[in-house]
């Protein structure tokens, strides 16, 4: 069984962010910039899914710019078989995404789909599941544990209430949460291998997707700069603050 | 807790922009390397350093390594990180191809290198060790021996270690007493004692491969008669794994001011009869060869210096921007009545020496290492002499100059924080003693500058240092013609600080053959001179790309400002040295001569 896993490079996430002077999204420019770290957990699943002897092959996918390249190397550092890019510079949202992973799934039908259930830049948690709609498979999102038996995947998902677990039939969509694992450090031998490892570049045309945004930014700007707070004399006082000011009993 | 990140914008900034992997790549077994792989290199060495050494260094300085019954354990999580070590492949990283190497080269294993230190510095001796001696096997043991052991060597799963020092052989190993009893097998029978051999035992591996100097039965007095052995910790089984004990033991570690978690033992050799030993090459020509490994090993020292530097200064970074103390002397939005003591000009003065000390290492280590390479590895011969004169000149510069700032940047970490850094809990005093180590091992500051300024200097008539110095002097022709003033003036400065090395290397030249005492008394202060010097030429050619870069609109515009006027701060508060050094080295010598010994 294959594994396809995207991995999506967005800023680091040491880099204080800081927005456009025209407000029209975050300076991007000469920033450091690495693999979401949610996709550096699906990789890690994917690879011990692999080493367990439950999958085949780990295919890694990356949708962007050239320097994605980057991002796919280090997801074959760690150990993925071969990598593949599509090439866009355009602004990529996440139906767009979704169709052009659509596109490959069908071409490379795997067997399981995991994915960060979110990105660290956008934080949108949207493309797993339309990815799921699209090819008509099962999702388990906010996995904190991926368990294959007999096609089916069992996956304790991480839900507001506690710890639910799901059977999904293979081929499914598995999106990642934190705790699932600690993603390993590349080994010094494996990059070395990585710069070997086929690297296929496509493009959304070729791939017959149409990525044009549905959606547009209006603008972006700096969360409000958080205000001192106050000293309250006593409790009595505090709670008429709550009451009255802030509003929340 | 003191985290530590790896501050590897300037690193590749060095490598990249400012000496030009592209001096490596070019050169045999060198094909490979590109900037996209070193940075692959150097992001996920840093992970392993910030993420796996770097929470030890505290815990390992307060629990030490422990002996007892001949047996040294390590503290608490060394074990698991030399594991990981080796699983990740970092051994390998610069080892021969032949035995299981990646056969790097030294421009990417100075850095990932750097960054243990900086992480760790106690746990990355192991390492050092063994790289070095993995060198010296490399380069003169017979194949047999190779085949024995470099390639565990490499692989990491075997340590090395170097036995040089005994009780009345430090600095002097011309002294050393150590026997060695040839015998039918061709083998030896050692036997001596050998002090200060860091991780002479520990508990990392099954093995321990020590490198020992001793004298043959009947070899001649002083250097000449000195011979390399190769003995392990445990003979070698038909198959080549480890089998019964040789007789080798740690009889004892020593209680240090600092680097508590690296083992500094003392190794008995010979009690039960001798302990079987493989010479290594020739015999009576060890201590050549240890030169070899020495080269490599004073480099390494030298990195020591940009390692503690770097985490010091993190720390006190760290300290100064939290720390709310006094009221702003320059005036400040908003008017606060307290601020962060990084606002007060004199601890932004002390942050940028030590910045400042810290980036013109860098780059100076990282250019010599990149001169080895090519030194090592160039096909021509005329560029490969060239290179290891430029080598063979910068080691003990950058060795003794190197360690030298770290303790003063150390130092100033501790002040940076004020009655805090004297409190053991702060962290700061810990590199500060940490750092304390490295002027001394692999050869003392007098050592590297008598070797300077006899070896290096005063024998080939200074001849690699002036046609060093024409380099240089283009650097800052080049910054003369600037159209920026800020980059002027560091040309100007570069320009007056050469003029004074130019001043003491032709006195040294002058004075060499007639009183060399003369010229020994002033060493220290000459090498530090060339340090300093070579230092400004560093920040200087870095000013200047980061000049170029700022113009062009590229890279990073918060780091290269900061490249920028960490050059001028240099030129203005760091070179300015070189005059009261040339003056000392040119005038300073007739009064330590005439001191007698009686009067001290």
């Amino acid at each position: 069984m294959k594994i396809l896993v995207p991995v999506k490079r967005v800023i680091d996430y040491n880099v204080k962010v800081r927005v456009k002077a025209d407000q029209t999204g975050v300076d991007l420019a000469n920033v450091k910039m690495s693999m979401n770290p949610f996709d550096e957990i699906s990789v890690e699943e994917a690879l011990k899914l692999k080493e367990a002897g439950a999958a085949t092959e780990v295919v890694a996918v990356s949708i962007g710019v050239t320097q994605c390249q980057e991002t796919l190397r280090t997801a074959m550092a760690m150990g993925a078989d071969r990598g593949i890019l599509v090439e866009s510079s355009a602004d990529l949202q996440p139906l767009a995404v979704a169709k052009l992973l659509k596109a490959l799934c069908d071409k490379e039908a795997p067997g399981l789909v995991i994915l960060g259930k979110q990105a660290i830049d956008d934080d949108s948690n949207q493309t797993g599941q339309m990815l799921a709609a699209l090819l008509g498979w099962p999702q388990a999102t906010f996995a904190s544990k991926v368990t294959l038996a007999d096609g089916n995947a069992s996956v304790v998902r991480e839900v507001d209430g506690g710890l639910e677990t799901v059977s999904v039939k293979l081929p499914a969509i598995v999106t990642t949460d934190l705790r699932l694992n600690t993603p390993r450090y590349a080994t010094l031998p494996n990059i070395m291998k990585a710069k070997k490892k086929p690297l296929d570049v496509v493009t959304p045309e070729s791939l017959g997707v149409d990525v044009t945004p549905r959606l547009t930014t209006l603008k972006v700007v700096e969360p409000p700069k958080r205000k001192g707070g106050v000293m309250v004399p006593d409790v009595a006082a505090l709670v008429d603050k709550l009451k009255n000011e802030a509003k929340v009993l | 807790m003191s985290t530590y990140t790896p501050p590897l914008k300037d690193i590749s900034f060095l490598l990249n922009d400012v000496i030009g992997l592209d001096r490596v790549s070019g050169l045999p077994g060198c094909e490979e390397v590109n900037a996209e792989l070193a940075a692959q290199i150097l992001e996920e060495a840093g992970k392993f350093a910030a993420g796996v050494l770097a929470p030890l260094n505290r815990s390992g300085d307060l629990e030490g390594a422990q002996w007892k019954d001949g047996v040294v354990t390590t503290p608490k999580g060394f074990k698991d990180a030399y594991r990981q070590y080796v699983e990740g492949g970092w051994s390998a990283l610069a080892g021969p191809v032949e035995f299981g190497g990646q056969g790097l080269p030294h421009a990417i294993a100075i850095p990932v290198s750097e960054m243990l230190g900086s992480a760790n510095m106690a746990f990355k001796l192991c390492p050092l060790l063994t790289n070095g001696a993995v060198d010296a096997l490399a380069t003169h043991a017979t194949q047999d021996v190779k085949d024995k052991f470099l390639p565990r060597m490499v692989a990491g799963e075997w340590t090395g270690t170097m036995n040089l020092t005994e009780p009345q052989a430090g600095s002097d190993l011309a002294l050393v007493r150590s026997k060695a009893t040839p015998q039918a097998d061709g083998t030896y029978k050692i036997s001596g004692q050998k002090i200060f051999i860091t991780y002479g035992e520990h508990d990392f591996t099954d093995n321990i491969v020590h490198l020992v100097l001793a004298r043959i039965d009947g070899a001649p007095e002083g250097v000449k008669g000195i011979s390399l052995f190769v003995v392990p910790k445990f003979h070698l089984n038909a198959d080549g794994t480890p089998g019964a004990r040789n007789d080798v033991k740690c009889v004892s570690i020593e209680h240090k001011l600092g680097i508590h978690g690296s083992p500094t033992c003392v190794m008995v050799y010979g009690d039960n009869g001798g302990a079987t030993g493989y010479l290594v090459g020739e015999a009576h020509r060890g201590l050549e060869y240890m030169f070899v490994m020495m080269n490599a090993a004073r480099l390494g020292v030298g990195l020591e210096g940009v390692s503690i530097s770097e985490r010091a200064y993190q720390h006190a970074c760290v300290w100064a921007r939290e720390r709310l103390q006094g009221r702003p002397v320059v005036p400040m939005p908003g008017n606060p009545k307290t601020v962060a003591i990084v606002h007060h000009p004199d601890i932004k003065r002390m942050l940028l020496t030590m910045r400042a000390y810290t980036e013109a290492m860098r780059a100076l280590i990282y250019w010599t290492a990149s001169c080895l390479d090519v030194a090592e590895r160039a096909t021509d011969e005329k560029d490969k002499r060239m290179h290891q004169a430029l080598v063979d000149l910068m080691i003990p510069i950058v060795k003794g100059w190197s360690t030298e700032a770290g303790i003063d940047v150390t130092s100033l970490g501790v002040q940076v924080h004020g009655g805090m850094g004297f409190i053991e809990e702060t962290g700061a005093a810990q590199f500060y003693r940490d750092s304390r180590i490295s002027t001394i091992y692999e050869g003392t500051t007098g050592i590297q500058a008598n070797d300077l300024v006899g070896r290096k200097v005063g024998r080939e008539a200074g001849q690699t240092m002036l046609a060093l110095l024409v380099e240089m002097e283009k650097t800052a022709a080049a910054l003369h013609a600037s159209g920026d003033a800020g980059l002027r003036g560091v040309g100007a400065a570069l320009t007056s600080g050469l003029k004074e090395l130019k001043r003491a290397t032709e006195w040294i030249v002058t004075m060499w053959s007639s009183t060399p005492g003369a010229v020994m008394a002033g060493a220290v202060p000459y090498l530090k001179l060339a340090g300093t010097v070579c230092g400004a030429w560093m920040m200087a050619r870095s000013a200047e790309v980061a000049a170029r870069q700022l113009a062009a609109g590229g890279g990073d515009a918060d780091f290269l400002r900061a490249k920028l006027i960490t050059a001028r701060f240099y030129a203005t508060h760091i070179l300015p040295l070189a005059t009261s050094l040339a003056d000392t080295v040119t005038g300073g010598a007739e009064a330590v001569l005439a001191m007698e010994e009686a009067y001290f």
